[in-house]
């Protein structure tokens, strides 16, 4: 018994050793949003999306600060930060999820699904979005697009500006993971 | 079977781990960046004088002022509404830091400039920094005619001009507080007994009392006002409301002038003894050309 305890143990730790090599990571993803209404279409990026996937364990965990989405308008983006999204007590949107399939020897795109939690503004809700998967030499690209329910999130829009902001925005995002050193 | 459970736990442990640590690095590497703090105000003004706020880049805002008669004045004068002192003005952002402007004041047929420059800005992070600081320089052009002697009126005893450092630091979401330091030049005074080079410190603050409401007080006090007119400190009260593209500034202030020598230095209204303005700027920004807001 105690073999097989120590044996278990080794493959454990040999798992914790390969994952350190099995990290691919970016800081400067991009996720943008979109929100078409009535009186004007909204468009946001950020440019400075971090992001880190595990191929081991297919474990993806992705991080944005609110404040970076940048805006055509720059009055739109104090009002995204100080109205609607109050960066101040919730500086940061966060996803951690899996991604269901890694080919890492295939070289052409393919689908899979990635699904997780979101958390913006303080809430969190389980999510799951189709997403593009390429993987180049030494580097592994997420893509693909989803639909946020506004409301979901606990993020009020006044009745004032309802025909300027939608009720459901898109979500995209593009991430260019490189190995993690 | 004890090893068996053990090892489960252990191989649970490391699973739970690893996600975390996924976690761990995002935060070890989001760790470096440095923030403006913004929105330190709602507006350019805080009420009559300017706050530290400048538009960001590429924004043209047209601005409207109004300041009524004084309430006092009586049910025929519709409690000062019947007269109105108005300035409007264009102010157009060069950049996140620097404005340049120019207005007109129906009081005393005034013209005026400014240039406004964000020097230091609020940050938190790395490269913190605990206050805003802002400079402002602006000159004056009185174009009415109520120089006793005629030969008084040469072009130059029609300037005045006034430098201020205002610094300001958002302590919290809701609550900001300013200084302003304030030297005023004057070509021309009415009697040798006033003085050409005045100066003032204002103080004033920012109470948010909603998400799209504040409250706002602003006194400047005049350390040399001028000896030949019975003027007062500028006193000023106010309710800012944000709608969107728009704010308005609802004011109640013993100050007629809307530009800094006439309300720092000017001042006639006793605000206790209901010599009290009301009246609102609205602004209404324009984005001209593209903003790029990637100055964090």
């Amino acid at each position: 018994m105690i073999k097989l305890y120590t044996i278990c143990l080794c493959f454990f730790l040999a798992t914790v050793a390969v994952n350190a090599q099995t990290r691919y990571f970016t800081k400067d993803g991009h996720i943008s949003f979109y929100s078409h209404a009535l009186i004007e279409d909204i468009k946001a990026d950020n440019h400075q999306v971090l992001s880190v996937i595990d191929t081991e364990s297919r474990e993806l965990a992705i991080q944005l600060l609110m404040r970076s989405f940048t805006f055509k308008k720059a009055l739109m983006r104090e009002h995204f930060n100080e109205n609607y999204v109050e960066s101040h007590i919730y500086p940061k949107a966060k996803f951690t999820g899996r991604i269901a399939e890694i080919k890492l020897n295939d070289t052409n795109p393919y689908e899979t699904e990635i699904s997780g939690t979101l958390s913006i503004h303080g809430v969190e809700k389980e999510v799951s979005t189709k997403a593009q998967v390429r993987i180049e030499a030494d580097k592994i690209t997420l893509s693909g697009d989803f639909n946020v329910v506004v409301a979901d999130y606990n993020i009020k829009i006044p009745a004032l500006v309802r025909d300027n902001i939608a009720k459901i925005v898109k979500v995209s995002f593009e991430l260019h993971h490189k190995p993690y050193k | 079977m004890k090893y068996f459970l053990l090892t489960i736990i252990i191989g649970l442990l490391s699973f739970t781990a690893n996600s975390q640590e996924l976690e761990a690095i995002l935060e070890k590497e989001s760790a470096n960046g440095t923030e403006l703090v913004l929105g330190s105000f709602n507006g350019t003004r805080l009420l009559n004088g300017h706050s530290i706020e400048t538009r960001k880049k590429g924004v043209l805002e047209f601005l409207i002022s109004h300041r009524f008669d004084r309430v006092n004045s009586g049910f025929d004068e519709f409690f000062g509404l019947d007269d109105s002192n108005i300035r409007f003005a264009f102010e157009y952002a060069f950049n996140d830091r620097l404005t340049l402007a120019v207005g007109r004041s129906s009081f005393e047929k005034t013209y005026d400039g400014y240039v406004k420059y964000r020097l230091i800005r609020q940050k938190t992070g790395k490269k913190a920094s605990p206050i805003s600081a802002t400079l402002f320089g602006s000159m004056t052009i009185k174009t009415i005619d109520d120089f006793e002697d005629e030969s008084d009126a040469t072009f130059g005893r029609r300037l005045s001009y006034t430098s201020q450092i205002l610094i300001a630091r958002k302590f919290n979401q809701n609550f900001s507080f300013q200084l302003a330091p304030t030297f005023i030049h004057f070509n021309r005074v009415n009697s040798p007994d006033d003085p050409h080079n005045m100066f003032a410190l204002g103080a004033g603050t920012r109470v948010k009392i909603s998400k799209r409401v504040s409250l706002n007080g602003e006194y400047y006090y005049n350390l040399n006002p001028f000896e030949s007119r019975d003027v007062k400190n500028s006193i000023a009260f106010g309710v800012d409301i944000e709608t969107g593209g728009h704010i308005f500034q609802l004011i109640f202030t013993n100050a007629v002038s809307m530009i800094e020598k006439g309300f720092i230095a000017e001042t006639t209204g006793d605000f206790f003894k209901g010599d009290i303005h009301f009246g609102f700027n609205i602004s209404r920004a324009f984005q001209v050309s593209k903003a790029i807001s990637n100055e964090q």
